[in-house]
Parts: structure tokens; sequence; C-alpha cells
């Protein structure tokens, strides 16, 4: 690990300001992927700006029946809150469906959105990878590609977001409320907070420079019946393979996120319109496009067939 | 013996090989935006933090990088908590922060100020036994020892997180909340691995505790 500069920031504005003055600063708040990916000397920042003690530690009833999320609310905290089970219930199956008892008390909520890859040309430093190492290639296309994305790839990137939580979120139309550096606010919908890697893999969210994620909001709850779906190599403690997130009315209609599929959770409108066609036609216009290697095609089907699962267990 | 063909390397050629991919990445172009990147390594930076292990104060100057598990065992001489993994996949190195059980190889020492800190060697002694650890002596909860505080610094907080109604990926009614069971044990206990296999010990001696204290 490089050595670093440490300083605990006390108010959101502050740490913004102290991340955009400061050449390599990160912020730290969880630190399970940060100091992960510190060691390996993946993530070489010179400055750590600990966030821990800005009190972005709550969740909140807001005015349009919705909840907002402080950024620092521990994934434990989240998956555990009675409003979080009782009217997001799928936004607590996602996170107990991901990492260990250890990391989700750790964790936080803006730490998880932000978590990075976990493909393994990315943790191999001598290996090319474009999102590491900018231009110098991309070994995951071509290699060891099985966990890897099918959809929204490019020729310089073929990574997926690794998280469970960021799936339910999308779902559920959360948006990441953030603090930028001149102490303005604004709020970006989790939709559009993921840039496509193109060929520029290494830049992965909206966000600006020392722009910090303040709290998420979610609307007011959906109803319906809440699945998630995690399908994996083993049975805990691992990451998907694919993940099917769904809320489903008792019409039939409903919504639907695919993880472990794409740089970001996977949805969209007009696939969900089609979830009364059954699971073959919802996949069908969700995943059209889609470019697997020779390794990783299996995951259409997979998808599939989780989601054909999921909606049989929805009926039931 | 038939070698097959792709799997004749000989040593020289991997040199090669591992030679010629290091020369691949020798060339970043775009570095600008990863944070850090173009900097000039710096000298170590020493921070002062204070927090109490095991109910005593610990007042310690660190390196910024010193992680709460190498504070632990390189500067307090708490050897009782293991560095397996050192990237928080084993669990080996779990202790309890203010009532809740973390990876301590996945956080650094100076996030904790004022903390309340407890290893293995604060949960019990040799003449006066934590209940988890009679229990995993009782019930041969290991075989090589390794993991052993790990696992039982983790299975006294599951049996809290369980009491204090926290879900799991095995809980059936979030309602209803949790209850005490080997389903439960097994997944909440995924992130403590034991490589000599000692789990079916592991969860007898975790119910036994779990069920007296019902």
């Amino acid at each position: 690990m490089r050595a670093f500069t440490y300083e605990r920031a006390r108010t959101p504005a502050e740490a913004a300001a102290a991340a955009a003055r400061t050449h390599g600063a990160r912020f730290i708040a969880g630190g399970t992927n940060l100091l992960d990916l510190m060691k390996l000397e993946i993530e070489i920042p010179t400055h750590l700006i600990d966030v821990n003690g800005l009190k972005l530690d709550t969740i909140e009833s807001t005015d349009d029946g919705g909840v907002r999320i402080g950024a620092l609310v521990r994934n434990t905290d989240l998956a555990a809150d009675a409003r979080i089970r009782r009217d997001y219930a799928l936004l607590t199956r996602a996170l107990v469906a991901g990492a260990s008892g250890q990391l989700r008390n750790k964790a936080t909520t803006a730490g998880n959105l932000l978590q990075r890859t976990r493909c393994p040309y990315f943790y191999d430093t001598a290996q090319p990878c474009n999102k590491r190492l900018p231009g110098s290639g991309c070994a995951a296309i071509g290699g060891v590609s099985r966990q890897l994305a099918v959809i929204g790839t490019s020729t310089a990137c073929i990574a997926t977001h690794p998280s469970d939580m960021a799936v339910a979120m999308m779902l559920l139309a959360a948006v990441v409320e953030t603090v930028r550096p001149d102490g303005s606010t604004r709020q970006i919908a989790l939709d559009t907070f993921y840039r496509a890697p193109g060929s520029t893999p290494h830049i992965e969210t909206l966000l600006e420079k020392g722009e910090l994620i303040a709290a998420v909001r979610l609307p007011a709850p959906l109803g319906g019946t809440h699945l998630y779906r995690k399908v994996r190599d083993r049975a805990s403690y691992a990451f998907a393979l694919v993940s099917v997130a769904a809320v489903i009315q008792a019409d039939g209609s409903g919504r639907v996120a695919l993880g472990g599929v794409a740089y970001k959770p996977w949805r969209s409108d007009a696939a969900d319109a089609l979830l009364p066609q059954g699971a073959q036609a919802v996949i069908g216009a969700l995943l059209q496009g889609a470019a697997p290697t020779p390794e990783n095609q299996f995951k259409v089907q997979l998808a599939q067939r989780t989601l054909a699962s999921v909606l049989m267990q929805a009926r039931s | 013996m038939n070698t097959p063909s792709e799997f004749a390397l000989s040593r020289r050629d991997l040199l090669k090989l591992g030679a010629g991919s290091a020369s691949v990445i020798a060339i970043p172009t775009a570095m600008a935006d990863v944070p850090g990147a173009r900097e000039p390594a710096r000298a170590p930076v020493v921070e002062k933090v204070s927090f109490r292990v095991n109910g005593k104060k610990q007042s310690l100057q660190l390196d910024t990088r010193v992680t709460l598990l190498d504070a632990l065992r390189e500067h307090l001489q708490l050897t009782g908590t293991k560095k397996g993994c050192d990237h928080g996949q084993c669990g080996a190195c779990t202790v309890i922060v203010d009532g809740r059980r973390i990876n301590a190889c996945l956080t650094l020492a100076v996030m904790h100020e004022g903390a309340e800190i407890t290893t293995i060697e604060g949960l019990g002694s040799p003449d006066d036994l934590h209940p988890m650890q009679a229990a995993f002596v009782k019930h041969d909860g290991y075989q090589c020892g390794y993991c052993t505080p790990g696992q039982i610094c983790s299975a006294v907080s599951v049996l809290q997180e369980i009491k204090d109604g926290i879900p799991s990926h095995v809980t059936g009614d979030l309602q209803a909340g949790a209850t005490l069971s080997a389903e439960e044990i097994r997944e909440r206990m995924s992130g403590n691995i034991c490589r000599c296999g000692a789990y079916s010990n592991i969860v007898d001696a975790i119910e036994d505790v779990g069920g007296k204290r019902a």
C-alpha cells in the first residue's frame, strides 16, 4: 500500500471541497472495497477523507411517501430497518444476498453503489485492463469471461457492476442525492448514474471531482410481491452469475431488473410491459442486442429461467 | 508419461510470457482520471489514535496504512486475532467493534478513534472461558485452530444479530424476523472459512450456546 495523508471531514460540503482541491484524494467510509484495492495498489490515493463522522446515517420518511437513506447507513442497518423490511422488502432481500455479515456491518449505502467491479483482470495487476490502467487493453475479452457482462459492453471493457443492493435500488427508481464542492446539491436518477464503458471504462459514474453522495431517495412504495433471486457458484458469500429482482402486482404487471449482466443493473419499461406474456418475452426484450462471449452466453438462458422461476413463485 | 503439448511450457518460456505481459501494461496513456496514479510516492504519514481494546485504553502513533488487524497484532501484541487472507474473504480477523463484528483487515486503525474493540482475548480467558469458547471445545469445533478466534467472535455476534431481529438471506418472513436454526447459523457464518472443514461441529457449538440462552 502506498503512503497517504488522512483527515476526518466534519461536514459534507467541507468533505467535497477538500476532495476537489486535493489531488489524488478519495473519500473513505466503510472501506471494505477501497482498502482491499489499496493493498493491491489498484487504487492509489494520496489522501483519504474519512466521511464517517458526517452524520449521514439516518433513514427518514419523505413528503412524497418515500424514504431518504443517508449515504452512511450501513448495509446491515438498512436491511434491518422496519420500514424497509415492510415497504421495500426487495431492498432487504438484495442486501442480505450480498457479501458476509462482517462486511455488511461496515459497508455503506453510498459505498455499495460505488464499489468497483470484481472482474479478475481488474484485480490482476500483471494483466492489461482499461478500467485500471486506461489505454492498456482488455484481457477479459478473449480471456476467462464466465462472470462478465453480456450486454452494454464495449470493445474496451466487459466488466459487470457487482452490487446486489443496486439492482433493487434500480428497480425501485432510486435517486442519488449529492453535495458538490461549492456546497450545492443535485439529484441524479440511478438509472442515469452509471456511465456505459465506451472507450473510457475507468470513468464509471456521473459524479464530478469532489462530488459526495449524501443520500439515496426511494419514491413511495410499489406494493406487490417483492422477490430477489441470486444465482451463484456457492450458496452464500459469492457474487451473482445472474440475479433477478422483481416486484409483481396481483394483475401480473410489475417491474424487473437484472444483476450480473452489465456495467449497471439492467432494466427497461418496455421489457416490464411484456411481463403478462412471461419470462421469455421479457428477457427477449431486455437482453436484445446482447453480445455475450462464448463463455458467458449461458447467462441469457439463465436469466430467462431465473425470471420464469421468480414469476412462478410470485403467482403461488 | 505423455504431456499434452499445450501444457509443455518450460520455465524459460513462462518467464518470457511474464516479461511480455509486463511490457504490454507499461504504457498507460490516459491516467489523469485515476486518483493518485501520477503522484510521486510520499513518505510514511503518522497519526495518533486512541481506542479501547478489551476494556483497556490504548493510545498509539501509527502509520496511516496500518489496519486495525495489524495494530492489534503487531503494535498491541494481541495475536489471538489471526491474519488469513488479509482481503476480507476468510473471516480469520473477525473482531467486535462497537458491538458489531467486522473484518479487522479491511479497516484502518486511525478510523477507530474512541471505538470499543473486543478481540478473542477479551471474550474469555483460559481460566474463565466465554460460553462460546467452552462450546467450541466441547463440540470439537476446530482442527488446526487458526480460524477459531474469528469463528468465535463471529458466532457471538451472530447470536446477538438474531436476537436483535436482523434478517439474513434465509430468513423466511421478514416481518416475523429470524429464529435460531442450523440454516440461519450456516448462512450467517458464511464469512468465516474453515479449511479443516469443522463446519458441522461449529454449527453444533453455536446451536448449543444459542439454545441455552433462549
